[in-house]
C-alpha cells in the first residue's frame, strides 16, 4: 500500500488538474455559444446559395462548362479543416481518419490544411501539402474563405487538380458533431434537390447562363468553405467542452477513490501504533 | 398602394442584412443599373459594386453592396451579397485611403499587379464615398 504522503501528493496534483480542465470547459462553453450563433447566422446565406445553384444547374443541363465536367487530372485537392490546438477529444483524429479511410489514395491527394493538428498528422502519413492556412481557423472571416477558394480554383483552372474536396466537422448540435467529406468540384448536387427547387422553370439569366455560372460557382464554393470554417469552429469548441467535462468528472472520481485510500491508510497506521503500545505495556507488566 | 409591395431580402454571409416590404428596389448589375417593381419576370443576375436603393412605403433606404448576385421572382427579390453596408457603417476616411492605395497600385504598373483586383478595390472605395454624399 502506498504511503500516506504519496497518496496525499497524488490527490493534490489531480485536484489542480481538475481545476484546469474545469476552467477550460467554461472557456469553451462560452466560445461555443459565440461560434454557434455565427454558424446559425451563416445558414440562410448558404441555403439560398444552394437553392440558386440547384435551379441554375437544372436550367443549365446541356451547358458544357469546366466546372461541371470531369477533368483529366487525377490529382484531388482536399481542404482539411481541423483545429490548431488539441485536447478536444476525437475531434481532429476523426477528420484525419475520414481522409485516410476514404478511397482517395495518398499519392493523388493534395492537402490544403486549415489547422495545425490535421496538417501534422497527415504529413506524418505521407500526404502532400499545398499552402497552409492554419491561421484562419482562430477567427475565420469571409475574406479568408475567399483566399482559399481563389487558390484552389486557380489550381483547378490551371489543370493541376481535377477534383476538389472539403473535409470538415459538421455541427449538428451541441453534443453531436459529424466529420464530413464533401465534393466541391466538379459540382454535384442532389438530383432530388434539383427537381424540387425552382418548380417555375421560367428563370432568366443575365448575363447568359454560362457567364452567370462562371461568376456564381466560385461564390458558391467560397460560401461552402466559409460555412465549413464556421461550423468547424463550433464543433471544435463543442468537442473540447465535452472532452473537458468528462476529464473533470474523471478527476472527481479519482479524487474520491484516493480519499478513501488515504483514510484507510491513516486508520491502519493508528491501529498499528495502538497495537504496538499495548504490546509494549503488556511486556513491562 | 398597398398591393404593389413585395418582399426584399439582402443576405450576407454574416447576417440577414435587410428584410422588409418595398415598392421598388434599384441596384447595379454587371450589365448596368436595374430597377425592379412588383411582378418582374424571374431573373437571376450578377451584382456589381454599387448602391442599392430600397423604396419602402414612405421612405427610401440606401445601402452599399459589393459583389454577389440577385434572384428576382415575381413577389420576392433576394440579394445575396458578399459584403453589404448601411451608410452609417462606412468610415469615410478609410474609404478615401483605400481609394488612394488602389490608384497608386494601378499607376505603378508593376508586373505582378492584379489589375482586376485593384480595380475592384478602387470601385468599392468610390461607391462607399458615393453613398455618403
Amino acid at each position: 500500500m502506498a504511503s500516506m504522503r504519496d497518496i496525499k501528493r497524488r490527490k493534490t496534483s489531480i485536484s489542480s488538474t481538475q481545476q484546469i480542465t474545469k476552467a477550460m470547459k467554461l472557456v469553451s462553453t462560452v466560445k461555443l455559444q459565440k461560434a454557434k450563433n455565427r454558424a446559425e447566422q451563416t445558414n440562410p446565406y448558404f441555403n439560398y446559395m444552394y437553392q440558386t445553384v440547384c435551379s441554375m444547374l437544372k436550367k443549365a443541363g446541356e451547358i458544357q462548362h469546366p466546372y461541371l465536367m470531369e477533368s483529366e487530372s487525377s490529382k484531388k485537392a482536399i481542404i482539411v479543416v481541423t483545429s490548431n490546438r488539441g485536447l478536444a477529444g476525437g475531434y481532429n483524429s476523426n477528420v484525419v481518419k475520414l481522409i485516410t479511410g476514404s478511397d482517395i489514395s495518398c499519392d493523388d491527394a493534395v492537402i490544403y490544411p486549415v489547422g495545425h493538428k490535421g496538417e501534422e498528422s497527415l504529413l506524418r502519413k505521407g500526404y502532400a501539402m499545398a499552402c497552409d492556412y492554419s491561421d484562419v481557423i482562430d477567427a475565420p472571416t469571409y475574406e479568408d474563405a475567399l483566399d482559399i477558394s481563389r487558390d484552389v480554383l486557380q489550381a483547378y483552372a490551371a489543370g493541376e487538380i481535377g477534383e476538389i474536396y472539403l473535409a470538415y466537422t459538421h455541427f449538428k448540435n451541441t453534443v453531436s458533431h459529424e466529420p464530413k467529406l464533401l465534393k466541391l468540384l466538379p459540382v454535384e448536387v442532389d438530383e432530388e434537390d434539383v427537381k424540387e427547387s425552382a418548380s417555375d422553370s421560367l428563370m432568366n439569366f443575365e448575363p447568359n447562363e454560362e457567364e452567370a455560372l462562371n461568376l456564381i460557382i466560385p461564390k458558391y464554393i467560397t460560401s461552402l468553405i466559409y460555412g465549413a470554417l464556421v461550423e468547424a469552429v463550433a464543433s471544435e469548441n463543442g468537442a473540447r467542452m465535452q472532452a473537458m467535462d468528462s476529464a473533470t468528472s474523471n478527476a472527481e472520481e479519482m479524487i474520491s477513490d484516493l480519499s478513501l485510500k488515504y483514510n484507510r491508510a491513516r486508520q491502519s497506521s493508528i491501529t498499528q501504533e495502538l497495537t504496538e503500545i499495548i504490546a509494549g505495556a503488556e511486556a513491562i507488566s | 398602394m398597398a398591393d404593389n409591395l413585395f418582399t426584399v431580402e439582402i443576405i450576407t454571409p454574416d447576417r440577414i442584412f435587410y428584410h422588409g416590404e418595398a415598392s421598388m428596389v434599384e441596384f447595379n448589375t454587371v450589365e448596368g443599373e436595374i430597377g425592379v417593381l412588383k411582378d418582374h419576370i424571374p431573373l437571376t443576375t450578377v451584382l456589381a459594386p454599387g448602391i442599392v436603393t430600397i423604396t419602402e412605403r414612405e421612405e427610401s433606404k440606401k445601402a452599399v453592396v459589393h459583389a454577389g448576385f440577385a434572384e428576382i421572382l415575381g413577389d420576392k427579390v433576394t440579394l445575396l451579397a458578399e459584403i453589404a453596408e448601411w451608410p452609417d457603417e462606412i468610415d469615410l476616411e478609410r474609404a478615401k485611403r483605400a481609394e488612394e492605395r488602389a490608384r497608386e497600385r494601378l499607376n505603378k504598373k508593376s508586373s505582378d499587379l492584379d489589375v482586376t483586383r485593384a480595380e475592384l478595390a478602387l470601385k468599392r472605395a468610390l461607391v462607399r464615398q458615393d453613398v455618403l454624399v
